[in-house]
């Protein structure tokens, strides 16, 4: 009898110890929703577009947000604007260079200012910004929101499993990261205003 | 009698007519084309944006149509190009005037 108990009590505290580590959110997106917005103003109208090209891993613990680790890449060649000579200027030699660049990647190395309100957590991240070569530590608010057991509605009802989605918006300067430094100013501002709304998949055995 | 008439109507002024009415034409299917597709005041676009929303997570995101939307550089290339042909086409008419009467 009291082997049974030991036997019930070692079960649920396994299962407590399971369901309190960290999940690995995996950010390929398999219904291409996962994007970065990007925004410059211009002389003529603002030049809008989007990449993608979304891969990556998140590390969340819904009991711990604070230790989320992870890193997102973003495939150079699918920065895309709604005029193609345009597009093909943006990956071309001069701007990003994509050959060249095949990656934009935000490496997290730590959220600070972290609160948690329900499934809500905003924070702000501190990581490396990598374009076109160039590595810089920037700092971004961003907003997590884990949907327990939402992988099934969204895919298909026998796949079990959590979803992380990231939010956040921010501006980088052009010029820091080598991109035409100085050059078309008048023309095209230095600011680059990003909107990140990314969705990561943590499948359940 | 007709056949005479004709032949002695010079190629400058037709071809002046034939250059004013191209010119004009090109200029209205542009302006009427450009109107039509939207009016669109920036550069041209070959994929327009869809805006739509992920039920599930509610995140925006960007779809492209393949589709064309002239631009203001269609319309100036355009009326551009209706606006030369009007200047050749007064090239034309003085050649025409400076040929010496019988």
């Amino acid at each position: 009898m009291n082997k049974s108990v030991l036997v019930s009590l070692l079960s649920f505290a396994s299962v407590g110890l399971l369901s309190a580590a960290p999940q690995s959110f995996d950010f390929k997106d398999p219904k291409g929703v996962n994007a970065i917005q990007f925004h410059l103003d211009s002389l003529l109208e603002p030049i809008s577009g989007t990449a993608n090209g979304v891969t990556g891993t998140v590390s969340f613990d819904a009991a711990n947000p604070a230790a989320t680790t992870g890193k997102i890449v973003v495939a150079t060649n699918t920065l895309t604007v709604t005029n193609s000579m345009m597009t093909e200027h943006l990956r071309g030699e001069k701007w990003l260079n994509a050959a060249a660049n095949p990656e934009i990647v935000f490496a997290l190395t730590k959220l600070e200012q972290v609160k948690t309100m329900g499934n809500d957590t905003t924070a702000i991240a501190t990581g490396d910004l990598t374009i076109k070569g160039v590595t810089k530590s920037i700092s971004v608010p961003i907003k997590m929101t884990y949907l327990a057991d939402a992988l099934g509605k969204r895919t298909k009802p026998e796949n079990k499993g959590d979803l992380l989605v990231i939010r956040g918006e921010f501006s980088i300067n052009r010029s820091d990261y080598g991109i035409m430094p100085g050059q078309m100013e008048d023309k095209v501002n230095p600011e680059i205003q990003l909107t990140l709304g990314i969705v990561g998949a943590a499948p359940k055995a | 009698m007709t056949n005479s008439i004709h032949a002695n109507v010079s190629p400058a002024p037709r071809l002046r007519s034939v250059l004013q009415i191209t010119a004009v034409l090109l200029a209205l299917v542009t302006a009427g084309f450009w109107a039509a597709k939207g009016a669109h005041r920036g550069w041209s676009q070959n994929q327009v944006p869809v805006h739509q929303k992920d039920e599930i997570t509610g995140l925006d995101y960007v779809t492209y149509e393949k589709r064309f939307v002239p631009g203001v550089e269609f319309l100036g290339g355009g009326l551009g190009l209706a606006a030369g042909l009007f200047v050749v086409s007064i090239f034309c008419n003085r050649k025409n005037n400076h040929q010496p009467s019988s």
